[in-house]
């Protein structure tokens, strides 16, 4: 019996649901405990692999981010551009419906673009030049985004798969119009667009190069917060996001409500191309959308798709990156290194969520229970 | 403590955050004996047994079986001590026949089915269920799934049997060949332990009733030695009265005139079947019938929800004096027409309300289009969800909490407030208590009894009949889609409805 009895010993301990939830104060402290945490880890991991001096990185990752005032710059475009497909995607997801598709939809947006400047550079007076621009990048990326929810609105396919395979449509699209607009002719790359007269380039502010698009992206974070919490498609949105169920008992046109979002997301999409194209990169290539459609996704989670926390995320994600590759530059020390040190950092940031939701309990000592 | 005793709880408590679910709950089980276990919703019953078959892990307290304590970590374990758990949802693989379905999970050396078949037989006759143990479940009506689900405890040589709320879902004369089984095992000496709120079943089966309120272990009585106004008293903790007010209609005209609806599901089934009847201003119209029977499809087919394939609904618009066809007929459009429909749906949280939002937003739901700017106005819900917390006794935190947070009567008074607050003329209502403590309940009917006197057209859709034959008026009886019967709830009898709840079902499967 003394055998069975050990066997069946409580468990060493249990996961328990926060039903109440904590304060949001001690939820902040368990968040920046998991930073500091992964920082820990992060350093024993430095030592092991490199033997360097984990503080020696460290500095060296700030300074990567933010140690001249270019780089501030850079990253604070780079933090915009970020924010501003993750606010693209944000009212599909709030809508449960999962737009992989960014990526695609911001180069179809940007293209839409490159092909204005190359096509119409120098026909149109640069005002109506910026208005065509504006309309055919907006539109190309709701078209995009249209697409895959005309179909699931009405054959209720597979948004995800859908929106993933529309993201090689248009990355081969634009490979085509590489090779068509090339320049020089056959190098297979477009070059900076209207190199000499500078047309269809957004206009700086003073000397700033990024700040147009910065402003343009902090406006947008502002009127996404205040579309999703007080407007009636917001609400629209959450309804039919958290039950399709209730949005057609109540009366919602749940079909008009998933089109009418996916244009819009699309749409932003298409101006987040455009800000890319005609306000940074003055080109394009495959690669201009970066990957952003896709950590988009995981700011967005991130920050439970609140358009204000997303500052917070999408500043945290392009900083490491932008620290981690310069970790890697000054070290000597390969790519894969900076990625395992986000890796870690990420990790501890989002396993601190579970931590928040739920508590562990372990078991008590037996010797309570004997003693009665 | 006896030799006869099977299970012995002491000081068993179980917390989940801050919700002390059971708290210090002593019960003792014989051999031999029934059980019942008695308390309102929310009062740890299903806790309470979800511990003894090994899915929650208690806090404290010991568990003995058989006079030796016990560590209960897994179903399995539950399983080696002898505890068999009847879950109210069942858990049966749909394309598997019973005896797959029976052995599912057994490790058994030399595993033969035909030999399991022939186990499953030997059971059956010994008990006197009747089973097919090649038949599938999804071809079983409810009541042999139900089967499936006790056999599969016995074959696993459970001697402790748990059923939670088995009778909810069964008809009277299914729920009296219930019964009959588990009085035969009871002589098999086996330990039967039934969780119930229906009082007269308490009567009728048990040998002994535990009572729980809140968490808390109130107390055990002989059967024999109790009566119902006793036992709810120990439920709620006061004396209730257990009486329904009905009072003649007032005056009743024709509001919504169902003639010849069908309704034909994607796989070609019929769910609605030529149903036709009247309801009436300043009636309730009860809705009796098996789980499945077409019930949600009618409420939903009125509500504009569900596609009609044939007959119409013809709303006799007290205020202009016209009539409006609302055959499919959007939810906007049949608000557009001026019709006041008010619809508590079955599925309150998956379809009534919304989980995640909190009262006021889930209030806003029927108004939020009020306003001319592209902006939502939330002060008008504000006041109505305080309106409703207040005058329906809501207990939350404030009108910013989630309505996941609420427990289920909670959360149904905010939805049966919402929609009494648009002032209807027909209010629709699907098993309106379902999961509600009797307080709760009492003050649903007593809504509805308003609604009526309002000159409203109730349709309830109930599943207790001794409630659905206190409260209503007539009483439609639905069997597989069917009206069976139309019956007047002063006259009739439980007996009368339930033959004709079954008048129809010549054997079709059942997809419910």
């Amino acid at each position: 019996m003394a055998k069975t009895e050990k066997q069946k010993q409580e468990p060493l301990f249990h996961i328990v649901k926060r039903i109440i939830g904590i304060p949001t104060w001690q939820a902040w402290l368990i968040r920046i405990a998991s930073v500091a945490a992964a920082l820990l880890v992060c350093a024993v991991v430095t030592v092991m692999l490199t033997g360097e001096n984990p503080l020696n990185v460290y500095k060296t990752m700030i300074e990567g981010a933010i140690g001249t005032e270019r780089r501030i710059w850079n990253l604070m475009q780079n933090v915009a551009m970020l924010l501003c497909v993750s606010l693209a995607v944000t009212p599909a997801f709030r809508m449960r419906f999962w737009n992989i598709g960014a990526e695609g939809q911001v180069l179809i947006g940007g293209l839409a673009t490159a092909s204005c400047m190359i096509l119409l550079g120098n026909r149109l007076p640069t005002p109506l030049l910026f208005v065509v621009m504006f309309a055919a990048s907006l539109i190309a990326g709701a078209v995009w985004g249209l697409i895959p929810a005309f179909f699931k609105a009405q054959w209720n396919t597979n948004e995800t798969l859908f929106t993933l395979m529309m993201n090689y449509i248009a990355i081969q699209i634009v490979s085509y119009f590489s090779y068509i607009w090339s320049n020089p002719k056959g190098s297979g790359a477009i070059g900076v667009i209207n190199l000499n007269t500078q047309v269809g380039w957004l206009p700086t502010i003073g000397s700033q190069k990024y700040l147009l698009n910065i402003l343009v992206v902090a406006a947008l974070t502002v009127f996404m917060f205040i579309y999703l919490r007080f407007s009636k498609h917001g609400y629209e949105i959450a309804v039919v996001g958290e039950s399709e169920n209730t949005a057609r008992y109540i009366g919602i046109n749940v079909r008009r409500v998933i089109i009418r979002t996916m244009l819009f997301s699309g749409a932003l999409c298409g101006l987040a191309g455009l800000l890319l194209v005609s306000g940074t990169d003055h080109t394009i290539s495959r690669a201009t959308a970066g990957g952003r459609g896709f950590t988009a996704i995981m700011v967005s989670w991130l920050a439970k798709f609140n358009p204000l926390y997303m500052i917070l995320t999408s500043f945290i994600l392009v900083f490491l990156q932008k620290g981690a590759s310069e970790i890697s530059t000054q070290f000597g020390l390969n790519d894969a290194f900076s990625e395992i040190i986000t890796g870690i950092i990420i990790f501890f940031i989002i396993g601190s969520e579970f931590f928040i939701n739920y508590s562990i309990r372990f078991r008590e000592s037996k010797k309570g229970v004997q003693a009665k | 403590m006896g030799a006869n005793t099977a299970i012995e709880l002491k000081n068993v408590t179980k917390v989940f955050g801050s919700i002390v679910a059971n708290k210090d709950v002593n019960l003792t089980v014989n051999r031999g004996e029934i059980l019942s276990i008695l308390g309102e919703n929310g009062s740890g019953k299903t806790t309470l047994m979800n511990i003894l078959s090994g899915i929650y892990f208690p806090d404290h307290g010991q568990i003995l079986i058989n006079g030796e304590e016990v560590v209960i970590r897994s179903p399995k374990d539950a399983f080696s001590y002898g505890i068999g758990m009847i879950h109210q949802h069942f858990k049966l693989v749909d394309v598997f026949s019973a005896t797959e379905n029976i052995v599912l999970g057994l490790e058994e050396e030399n595993f033969n089915i035909r030999r399991s078949a022939e186990k499953i037989k030997k059971i059956s006759e010994q008990y006197g269920f009747e089973i097919d143990p090649n038949k599938k479940i999804y071809e079983m009506s409810v009541s042999e799934k139900q089967t499936v689900e006790i056999i599969k405890v016995l074959y696993r040589g459970a001697d402790i049997l748990i059923l939670d709320e088995p009778t909810a879902v069964l008809t009277p004369q299914e729920t009296q060949k219930l019964f009959t089984v588990l009085r035969r095992m009871r002589e098999d000496g086996k330990s039967i332990i039934i969780i119930t709120h229906k009082l007269h079943e308490v009567l009728s089966l048990s040998d002994r009733v535990s009572v729980l309120r809140k968490g808390e272990y109130i107390g055990t009585v002989n059967t024999a030695e109790t009566n119902e106004s006793e036992l709810t008293e120990m439920m709620v903790g006061k004396k209730v009265s257990l009486n329904i007010r009905r009072n003649d209609p007032v005056d009743p005209q024709d509001r919504l005139v169902i003639k010849g609806l069908t309704c034909i599901s994607r796989d070609g089934v019929k769910q609605l079947d030529n149903v036709s009847f009247t309801a009436r201003s300043g009636e309730i119209l009860g809705i009796a019938g098996i789980a499945g029977s077409g019930q949600r499809e009618l409420l939903e087919a009125v509500a504009g929800l569900q596609k009609i394939d044939e007959g119409s609904i013809v709303y006799n618009n007290p205020k202009t004096g016209g009539q409006d066809d609302l055959r499919n007929k959007t939810p906007m459009q049949i608000r557009d027409l001026g019709v006041r429909l008010s619809f508590v749906p079955e599925d309150r949280l998956g379809m009534g309300l919304v989980a995640n939002m909190d009262i006021i937003d889930n209030v806003m739901l029927r108004s939020y289009r009020r306003g001319k700017t592209a902006f939502l106005e939330r002060k008008p819900p504000r006041n109505l969800a305080e309106r409703i917390i207040h005058e329906l006794e809501v207990v939350t935190p404030s009108a910013t909490t989630p309505i996941r947070r609420l427990s289920g009567g909670n959360v149904q008074k905010v939805l049966v407030g919402r929609e009494i607050a648009s002032a209807p003329t027909v209010f629709m209502a699907a098993y309106p208590v379902r999961g509600l403590d009797i307080n709760s309940s009492y003050l649903i009917y007593n809504l509805l009894n308003e609604q009526k006197s309002n000159g409203v057209a109730v349709i309830f859709v109930g599943e207790d009949l001794d409630i659905l034959i206190d409260l209503c008026d007539r009483i439609a009886v639905l069997g597989s889609g069917r009206i069976t019967g139309i019956v007047d709830a002063r006259t009739t009898t439980k007996e009368e409805i339930g033959l004709l709840m079954t008048k129809h079902d010549g054997g079709e499967p059942n997809h419910g």
